[in-house]
């Protein structure tokens, strides 16, 4: 099912509950979003990931219909919706800081959209209480939101939206207001929600780890463009571009220039080995993450390894207790080294000369954008 | 008495009360002295002649007094009614689309809170003179119910949008996405958030109709006095403690109007 490592999609249509192609928003002369193309699967849990700005939100709007694409396709279930106004979609959204209606309480707030719809008063209430048991706020239909707490609210905004059975769930950095505790709490929760209801959810954030958490895949956008699809292994592993590696997890990128498909002159003219797909002359980055790199005392990398060793002298430790940190100087770059904690005589010390070595599977080369 | 360090002290202090408690006096005495003489049993203003409620006996007896109140309260009703609609509308408009001549509109929306009554009326009874000569009516009612409307949309509107400002607009976003169409939206969701905004502006708009005599003045036709521009005509003839107690009635009617004003406009505030 999975497509794999880059921005090219090829689900068909007809199994996608979101469907967008060639999808641009403009705002006068501002790009928010550029050219995307993506399809997200029926029941997937699907998230948009990238930093302020970066058009997410946009897109998850468009979805919504609470604006409307400046060029391109957008097709929920097969039905084009480009210009169809929310209220005409089978979409809901948990909007950030959950926007609630502060006149009503509980219950008639999660009641909102049967109403609309034209659903009976009493089989609404019956059915939004369902719903306020499903998020466990039984008892509280008849507070107004502003006696409640941000948790509280966000089950509030969840069921609201949910009472609808909407065929795709969007959700705006929904856990954003939340403290660290309750905001892993909610995640479990959310994922375990969707997998009962088996909706698509669309879900926003900033945050990588939350994106890396709970999703089936990930959508990494930077400036209007979608950079890259897929599951959380793929983004850290074998990143697209500069950017995903730097964005996803933590990593030392070090720069180079592709000699040929097996290796690559870094910056101070150091050859190391690198298979690599780019043409000769290609301006590269390797991405190195801090816990695949090996460190030891000048000299003391194993044979095999020579072809992907670095000489270095640490620069500073942090003991982190479970692990060490390491800034190694490396000439022209200081590298971050993650280890295992050892006892205090076996640890490096800064000024110390180490080679740093890692797996030849480990690196792993992206073109420098 | 512990104090803050900014707090004054000393010859300061006592200095700063005596004026707090001048501008006081100097606000209320008046209007005590008016309450008091209003019930003096003496033709004349400012001679106590013991206690007597004749004064309002005679109010409720006057003809011209009655019709008076009833032509104020006709007026009142049906401009505050006109110029919540217009204004309301308008606060919308400023504050939740943006459209050509935006500034322009809004400037031009708060001149009249700023022109003097005067200007204001010379303006309006200009503008019915050149009117009535091409559509032919009569001043009166219509005349002075145009001119209120007009000059009360300025305040419905500054009122209205306060309250407008302070809600979110993500809510009708909100609504839309739960199926409600753009009317229902504004029905279910807007209208009862700003209603406090609304109720205040429309007694506001109430108070400055009762109230208003310049304007009045100028555009009213035959047979048609208001109880402020009665009041005014009656003082010219002399002041009797009818004048005080007509005064008193207004002074209560309108002190009432604005303090229910605003208790409207902080009416749900918490949940905004």
């Amino acid at each position: 099912m999975r497509t794999g490592g880059d921005t090219g999609e090829d689900r068909t249509v007809d199994n996608s509950a979101v469907d967008i192609r060639g999808v641009t928003k403009r705002f006068g002369d501002v790009v928010a979003v550029d050219n995307i193309d993506l399809s997200i699967a029926d029941g997937e849990f699907f998230a948009m990931l990238g930093p302020s700005g970066c058009g997410k939100t946009t897109t998850l709007r468009m979805i919504a219909g609470l604006e409307f694409p400046t060029e391109g396709s957008l097709r929920i279930f097969g039905t084009e919706v480009g210009t169809l106004p929310p209220n005409k979609r089978p979409v809901n959204t948990v909007f950030q800081n959950y926007a609630l209606f502060p006149h009503m309480n509980v219950l008639d707030n999660v009641g909102f959209g049967l109403r609309m719809q034209g659903t009976g008063k009493a089989d609404a209430r019956r059915q939004a209480a369902e719903l306020i048991e499903l998020v466990q706020l039984t008892g509280m239909e008849q507070r107004k939101p502003s006696q409640l707490s941000g948790g509280q609210q966000q089950r509030v905004a969840l069921a609201r939206a949910l009472v609808n059975r909407p065929k795709v769930l969007l959700l705006d950095e929904p856990l954003g207001a939340l403290d660290l505790k309750l905001r892993q709490e909610m995640q479990t929760e959310l994922k375990s929600l969707q997998r009962e209801l088996g909706v698509s959810f669309v879900f926003v954030t900033h945050d990588q780890e939350e994106a890396l958490t709970m999703s089936d895949r990930i959508a990494v956008m930077h400036d209007g463009e979608l950079l890259q699809v897929g599951s959380a292994e793929e983004l850290y592993e074998r990143p697209v571009n500069r950017f995903v590696a730097d964005f996803i997890g933590q990593t030392n990128l070090l720069d180079a220039t592709v000699l040929d498909e097996d290796m690559i002159v870094l910056a101070n003219g150091t050859r190391v080995m690198a298979p690599n797909p780019h043409p000769a002359g290609t301006k590269v980055a390797m991405s190195l993450r801090p816990e695949a790199i090996r460190l030891g005392p000048r000299g003391s990398v194993p044979a095999e390894h020579e072809a992907t060793s670095l000489p270095g002298v640490v620069a500073a430790m942090t003991y982190l207790g479970h692990a060490l940190v390491y800034r190694v100087n490396i000439d022209w770059l200081e590298l971050e080294v993650r280890t295992e904690t050892v006892g205090a005589q076996d640890r490096l010390q800064p000024g110390d000369e180490v080679t740093l070595w890692w797996d030849r599977t480990a690196d792993w080369v992206v073109p420098d954008e | 008495m512990t104090g803050s360090i900014t707090e004054p002290r000393g010859v300061t202090r006592r200095l700063l009360q005596a004026n707090a408690w001048f501008v006081y006096l100097f606000f209320y005495a008046p209007i005590v002295l008016l309450v008091i003489f209003s019930f003096s049993d003496s033709r004349n203003v400012g001679v106590w002649g013991g206690f007597t409620l004749d004064w309002y006996g005679d109010f409720a007896a006057s003809e011209p007094t009655k019709d008076a109140l009833w032509a104020s309260l006709q007026i009142a009703a049906v401009s505050t009614v006109v110029a919540v609609v217009l204004g309301t509308m308008a606060a919308l408009a400023l504050e939740r689309f943006t459209f050509r001549g935006k500034k322009v509109f809004d400037a031009l929306l708060y001149l009249p809170i700023i022109i003097p009554d005067v200007t204001m009326a010379v303006m309006m009874l200009l503008f019915f003179a050149e009117a009535s000569k091409l559509f032919g009516f009569t001043k009166g009612f219509s005349t002075i119910t145009l001119s209120h409307i007009a000059f009360s949309i300025s305040f419905v509107s500054v009122v209205v949008r306060a309250r407008i400002a302070g809600t979110d607009q993500r809510l009708e976003e909100a609504a839309m996405d739960l199926y409600a169409s753009r009317w229902q939206a504004f029905r279910h969701v807007t209208l009862p958030l700003i209603m406090p905004g609304i109720l205040g502006g429309a007694l506001l708009a109430l108070t400055l109709s009762l109230d208003d005599v310049v304007i009045t003045q100028f555009v009213t036709g035959p047979g048609w006095t208001t109880l402020p521009v009665l009041v005014f005509g009656l003082i010219r003839k002399g002041v009797t403690p009818l004048i005080n107690a007509v005064s008193v009635v207004m002074l209560v009617a309108s002190t009432g109007l604005v303090g229910l004003s605003l208790i409207a406009q902080r009416l749900r505030s918490d949940t905004s």
